[in-house]
């Protein structure tokens, strides 16, 4: 071929170069840095959390294709997309008890993709993190199917339930035994804490925090095992799709109220470790803090996001009434995060912060 | 800077492929004349050169052509001796392809240098001024694709009193390796014409910077530099885009540019390297810029590798002569890959500023559907100049150029970074290139319809003053005749008294 | 009964509230015919239907036209009369096909020198006899001069953009 039969097939704005970088690839990383603590909870609560995760999905999945034919963006994407709306659904299942009858986990990618994601404008749009707002909706609308945290089994115990009773128990035809569920840390506290009795005495009776390390203990997946969550977020940010501040800020702005409270009333504020280690901090401090629609834009801005959801988490958990508050603080700072957008801006190269140039600089 | 600041201060640019081996090693080729010549009137920036000569006029190389029109322009001149042929129109070395002003040159084969050219053996015995002229007067323009007349920039220097000169050697775009080459192969008439240079700007010493990822054109340009003690050469970091003004002088120099401000702000002058070749050539051997090295490169390139091509050649001929094409090239680009421009076809002509012709295959030039911003921030974080690319996208994209010009689109140095970066493929570029576009046909616009409130205000005050000037005439007919008429009757009345 | 009552009473207050908030912080709208005439292109081409820009600026002042009257203006100049006016403009009824030009052709013009008196910018150059021209700098594109030339020479044109004032195209939208 010669360069004069060449004719450009439209006009083509610099660069004529690109980095790589995809969105499919950032969704599927965060996927993956989510599988080890994702198959240690399979392992940890049996076959009913590996269906619920997969209905999960599912209908995640399905109500995103549902909602493009309906906005007429179809045409856009293959039936798994950009892989949004599954790590949506992931998120979600994380943070359901894993024994949650299967409309439980239908409900919530509903309101996750449909009313929390799509209304809004779909990906990119959306002012509040789907799966906590899913979350949310669902822990107000049906807080007893919420909080029914079953004790781990493991799947290779002998009462764990088979493979068709895991089927049955996620499909609702079992209720799950009551002498299976038992509190989550974090909510046999504040139980405790409000029948009156000191938090030593408590937790004395069998719950000990260094079990959240390993996370063999009643909660849900997302909380099962700090280890593994965190090894996700260092995943994560060694392989840049996500960046260290908002999580610095969700660990710090929880751990530094806790070592200080404690300190100062052990017997009414949970120890430190505590906190960090129980409900979804770990989770909510990697995977959903690091949103990036939902949180600001700049650093800085990610930062000061972080504190406030670590600190907010710390004001519900101990002046609340509810026992977790990770979903609720990253709500309130999703609603902020446009005002620390327009707040924090870096600085313009040849600009002083308020938009003036400067003058004569380093002369 | 403080240490807060340099936590705070992100790490800017992107560090792309380059694919600056095996053309950057290929030793250079000089391209043969081709038959005609098309010389656009407009290479440089400013206001296009007016035609010298007329149709049928012999001329030999190094000739003027073109005069210089106005304060910010060059002259244009022979780059092989012929023909005028004609002066007429050819499509511009742009993306939209339309038509520019050119004088085309018959090439007679015998490439005569013109006997006018005077040299100068003792060039830093000249005045400062003297150095400026010739170099106007050889048409030299800057080289490294902004195309600003060279003079003016050095008469300016001087007149605004820098003490250092820039040499930018960074070549960070990806792809083009002709100043690497040019800096491997003539070291010597480069740090010539840069210290030339320092005598007409009256800047004190020279550093040139030079990526780290060229060793040998920072050997060779350290032992051409040795001699004297004004000229430093300074490897700098591999990173795009290092050879952006602002960013290679805070990086050699550590001072800011203000905004909107020329680096003669923080007393530094910018030149490129080639520019230097070309201000000694002009200088020394009064030889006008009519011809210059580019890198011919990409995946569908036969034989990448340097080549001098003469300006005004058809990129055309100049791909032909490296090798041609292999395959189907999805992109055709004269300049970087980062912020060269597109072109619709072939049939264009190479100028001053053409410091590359790529011809791309559809892996490199990854042309994606555009999809959804998920406000990663990667462009925030790439930006050397530090605006919200996202933000400013937003706002163009909902025609609200008011609230982009205030998030800082006009500090945008369209370097590509964000672009390259974006995970969602949006061409953020294109979006600040048609608000800044949109923005000065706005600026034209108001312009004309002052323009035009003024000549139909000259129209009514010129109706008028006919008018009045028609009612005074008339007024003045009417008091003769009545005038005549009273004498008239006085006449017969005395007459009649008489 | 006592949650009706304060219901109500609330909604009366708010809604006073609103009405003086509305009487107070109203948008002034700064539209006195000067400053409006001053917005237009001041050739008194006709195009609106107006007499002369004065004619148009009186007229939108006192709501009798839309803003988006002045078809030379195009939209630069409607959006800059909505601003001042202080309504919404529907972008939509604004016909904006760039900036216009007119040409003589050649081979019709006769020389006749009527159409020079018609252009409100005195763009059209001519002698008796002699083909006209036009000056592209001066010419607005009002069409004025159109209806007076007895052999139709006169032909309105968009006006050609050179690659210098070529503007890149926005993205079509994902």
């Amino acid at each position: 071929m010669n360069a004069d039969a060449y004719h450009a097939a439209r006009i083509f704005a610099a660069p004529h170069a690109h980095g790589g970088g995809e969105i499919r690839r950032t969704m599927l990383r965060v996927q993956l840095a989510l599988a080890p603590a994702t198959l240690f909870g399979f392992w940890l609560y049996g076959w009913p959390a590996f269906f619920l995760w997969l209905l999960t999905l599912f209908f995640a999945q399905v109500f995103e294709v549902m909602s493009l034919r309906l906005t007429g963006n179809a045409g856009q994407v293959g039936f798994l997309g950009d892989g949004s709306a599954l790590l949506t659904g992931w998120l979600l299942a994380m943070t359901l008890p894993p024994w949650s009858p299967w409309w439980i986990g239908a409900l919530g990618a509903f309101i996750a993709i449909v009313v929390a994601k799509q209304v809004f404008g779909g990906l990119g749009q959306n002012v509040f993190n789907p799966a906590m707002a899913a979350r949310v909706a669902l822990l107000v609308s049906f807080p007893l199917q919420l909080t029914a945290w079953v004790v781990p089994l493991p799947l290779s115990g002998l009462d764990a339930p088979g493979f068709l009773d895991g089927l049955r128990i996620t499909l609702g035809q079992i209720p799950v035994p009551d002498a299976m569920t038992s509190a989550s840390l974090l909510g046999y506290a504040k139980t405790e804490l409000s029948r009156g009795l000191g938090l030593a005495q408590a937790l004395a009776a069998g719950h000990a925090p260094q079990l959240s390390w390993l996370g063999v203990r009643a909660g849900s997946m997302g909380e099962s095992s700090a280890l593994l969550i965190l090894a996700g977020g260092i995943f994560l940010l060694a392989t840049g799709v996500i960046r260290w501040q908002a999580p610095l800020g969700v660990l710090a702005g929880t751990l530094v109220p806790a070592l200080i409270a404690h300190a100062v009333a052990p017997e009414t504020c949970l120890d430190a470790a505590s906190h960090l280690l129980s409900g979804a901090l770990m989770l909510g401090a990697f995977f959903i803090a690091t949103d990036y629609v939902t949180s600001p834009a700049t650093g800085t801005g990610r930062l000061v996001f972080g504190l406030g959801v670590g600190l907010l988490t710390w004001i519900i958990r101990t002046l609340g009434g509810y026992p977790e508050g990770v979903a609720f603080a990253v709500l309130f700072m999703n609603a902020l995060a446009p005002l620390i957008d327009r707040g924090i801006r870096p600085r313009i190269l040849g600009r002083t912060r308020s938009g003036q140039p400067i003058r004569n600089a380093g002369k | 800077m403080g240490l807060m600041e340099k936590i705070f201060t992100r790490s800017w640019g992107v560090h792309p492929r380059d694919y600056k081996r095996p053309a950057a090693d290929a030793p250079v080729r000089v391209m043969p004349m081709p038959e005609r010549l098309y010389l656009s009137l407009a290479q440089h920036l400013g206001a296009p050169a007016r035609p010298a000569v007329l149709v049928g006029q012999k001329v030999k190389k190094g000739e003027k052509l073109a005069d210089p029109q106005g304060p910010v322009s060059a002259a244009i001149h022979a780059p092989t001796s012929g023909v005028i042929a004609a002066i007429g129109e050819i499509s511009a070395p742009h993306p939209s392809g339309l038509p520019v002003q050119a004088i085309i040159l018959e090439a007679d084969g015998r490439d005569e240098w013109s006997d006018a050219l005077t040299t100068c053996d003792n060039p830093l015995g000249l005045d400062p001024d003297e150095i400026g002229r010739r170099v106007a007067d050889a048409g030299v323009v800057g080289m490294g694709g902004a195309t600003f007349p060279s003079a003016l920039k050095l008469s300016s220097s001087r007149k605004a009193g820098v003490t250092t000169l820039v040499m930018n050697g960074g070549e960070c775009e990806p792809y083009l390796s002709c100043d690497d080459r040019l800096m491997r192969d003539e070291a010597e008439t480069i740090i010539d014409g840069i210290r030339l240079m320092l005598h007409a700007t009256g800047a004190k010493d020279a550093i040139v910077g030079i990526e780290d990822n060229k060793p040998e054109a920072i050997a060779a340009m350290r032992k051409a530099a040795a001699a004297w003690g004004d000229v430093r050469v300074r490897p700098i970091p591999a990173r795009y885009p290092m050879g952006s003004e602002k960013q290679l002088v805070q990086t050699l120099t550590g001072r800011e540019i203000p905004a909107g401000a020329l680096p003669a702000a923080v007393g530094v002058v910018v030149h490129n390297v080639g520019t230097a070749r070309a201000v000694s050539e002009a200088v020394r051997l009064g030889r006008p810029l009519v011809s210059r090295l580019l890198t011919v490169n990409g995946g569908c390139v036969v034989a990448p590798g340097n080549v001098v091509a003469p300006v005004g050649a058809l990129v055309e001929d100049v791909i032909a002569f490296a090798g041609g094409i292999e395959g189907s090239p999805a992109r055709l680009v004269m300049g970087g890959p980062m912020m060269g421009v597109s072109l619709p076809h072939a049939r264009t002509p190479v100028i001053k500023g053409t410091s590359g012709i790529l011809a791309l295959d559809a892996a490199q030039a990854d042309d994606r559907r555009e999809e959804a911003c998920i406000r990663c921030a990667s462009c925030a974080r790439a930006c050397p100049i530090q605006i919200m690319p996202l933000e400013i996208a937003r706002h163009i994209r909902g025609n609200d150029l008011k609230g982009a010009v205030g998030l800082g689109l006009k500090d945008c140095i369209a370097c590509g970074c964000c672009a390259y970066v974006c995970p969602a493929h949006i061409p953020l570029v294109q979006y600040f290139a048609h608000a800044k576009g949109t923005l000065a046909a706005e600026d034209r616009a108001r312009q004309k319809a002052e323009a035009t409130r003024k000549l139909a205000a000259a129209r009514s005050e010129r109706l008028a003053r006919e008018a009045r000037e028609k009612a005074e005439i008339a007024a003045r007919r009417k008091a003769e005749r009545e005038a005549a008429k009273a004498a008239a009757a006085a006449q017969s009345a005395g007459g009649m008294s008489a | 009964m006592m949650a009706v009552l304060t219901l109500t009473l609330l909604g009366a207050a708010l809604g006073l509230a609103l009405g003086i908030a509305g009487r107070l912080l109203a948008v002034e709208a700064d539209a006195d015919v000067a400053r409006l005439e001053a917005l237009l292109p001041g050739t008194n081409c006709g195009q609106c239907g107006f007499p002369g820009c004065a004619g148009a600026a009186a007229a939108m002042a006192a709501g009798d036209a839309p803003p988006s009257c002045c078809p030379p203006g195009g939209k630069a100049v409607a959006l800059a009369l909505a601003e001042k006016l202080g309504v919404s403009l529907d972008l939509s009824s604004v016909l904006d096909e760039g900036p216009k030009l007119a040409v003589v052709a050649e081979d019709l013009c006769i020389g006749c020198c009527r159409c020079l008196k018609y252009c409100p910018t005195d763009a059209i150059l001519g002698a008796p006899k002699q083909i006209h021209n036009v000056l592209k700098e001066a010419c607005t594109g009002c069409a004025a001069c159109v209806e007076h030339c007895p052999t139709e020479a006169l032909i309105i044109q968009p006006m050609p953009v050179g690659w210098q004032h070529w503007v890149m195209p926005k993205p079509a939208a994902a």
